[in-house]
């Protein structure tokens, strides 16, 4: 019996089949828990996900590369999902027209204070330079996050985890600092919310507001295309 | 979700890969070709219904498509442990700073320009 197990098992674990079927039943899990504590950002699907799948890994001793070559047809779909986010930009840049400028203005403050921030604390605490160049783009919307640590010499896998981190810390702190500061505007805390902490964020601008929802979402987009633009730039000066 | 529109986007992102090939921009191909498809929409002035649902489609389970890339976080779990100080200060330093530079340029430039906000914009405690 335990033979027969193996040998499933030894074929089973060298098929894309089993890489692909146990991301979708690690993310559906994550989706589980995450609905079940009413959608709190600490209950993130995603991580959770990576949590149990790179656990599932490491007890089976199974390496990385074996398990994407199942996933990487989840992974494809990246590219083209990255170019549908222009299609929300669209539709939230329609409703917000008149203040457009001005909120291109904030999300290229908000961008470059995002990555030289990063980079500066880190830097000053220590951090590996490859630590920094993925740090770098940390408050962008992850398929485009991942796009820029490539280009810009960081590691796509660890810019993933750390985007979903700025988005949950951004999501639980950022309305506290908001309150903090009497920034009642919901436009303004939309934008901020968006730039900062990406689709995270503007899932939970959208949970308490329609206004601040719209321009989180518009400033989640924004500040994909200007970080990708601007970081290569601001990296050029400093490395 | 129709198959014009799925090929659509590829075509987008398949152009932008040109691109930022081609000119070695330091930009993402899919990138690129999202901006481009802003700009068409722009140009074009409407959104095709077709492509608003293959969109819809697509983004509904958009965190379920960079699991396996944060997967490979399992290969630098070293960075992770030897350098969470760091990441952990700025991460949330960082998050901060944004957060209030973003909205304070925004209130500021809303001010300047007599933008105010209307009653449904204000948050009302």
């Amino acid at each position: 019996m335990t033979e027969e197990f193996y040998r499933i098992w030894v074929y089973l674990s060298t098929e894309p089949l089993l890489g692909l079927t146990v991301t979708l039943v690690a993310y559906q899990a994550g989706m589980w828990v995450y609905s079940k504590g009413k959608l709190n950002p600490l209950l993130n699907p995603v991580l959770i996900a990576v949590v149990i799948l790179v656990g599932l890994l490491m007890l089976t001793g199974t390496d990385y590369q074996t398990y994407f070559d199942g996933a990487k047809f989840v992974h494809f779909m990246l590219g083209p999902a990255t170019v549908a986010l222009a299609v929300p930009l669209y539709s939230q840049f329609q409703k917000v027209k008149s203040t457009f400028p001005v909120i291109l203005a904030s999300i290229l403050f908000g961008s470059a204070t995002a990555a030289l921030s990063a980079i500066g604390i880190a830097w000053v605490m220590g951090a590996s330079e490859q630590t920094l160049l993925s740090l770098a783009p940390k408050s962008v919307t992850a398929p485009i996050a991942m796009g820029i640590a490539e280009a810009v010499g960081g590691v796509p896998s660890l810019t993933a985890v750390l985007v979903i981190l700025t988005g949950i810390i951004g999501a639980v702190i950022g309305p506290g600092v908001l309150n903090l500061f009497r920034i009642k505007d919901w436009r303004a805390r939309g934008v901020a919310g968006g730039t900062a902490s990406h689709g995270i964020g503007t899932a939970r601008a959208l949970q308490v507001s329609e206004v601040a929802g719209a321009f989180a979402s518009l400033a989640m987009g924004l500040n994909g295309l200007a970080t990708a633009i601007l970081l290569p730039i601001l990296l050029g000066w400093l490395f | 979700m129709t198959l014009g529109f799925i090929t659509v986007l590829l075509v987008y992102q398949l152009v932008g890969e040109i691109i930022s090939t081609g000119l070695g921009l330091p930009l993402p191909g899919p990138v690129v070709g999202m901006g481009l498809l802003f700009l068409s929409l722009i140009i074009k002035g409407g959104l095709p219904e077709g492509l608003k649902n293959t969109a819809k489609g697509l983004l509904s389970h958009l965190s379920l498509l960079f699991v396996p890339a944060g997967v490979g976080v399992m290969m630098h779990l070293h960075l992770l442990a030897n350098e969470w100080q760091a990441i952990t200060v700025a991460l949330i330093g960082s998050t901060v700073l944004t957060i209030l530079v973003t909205a304070g340029v925004m209130i500021g430039l809303t001010r300047l320009t007599g933008d105010s906000p209307s009653a449904e914009e204000i948050k009302n405690d």
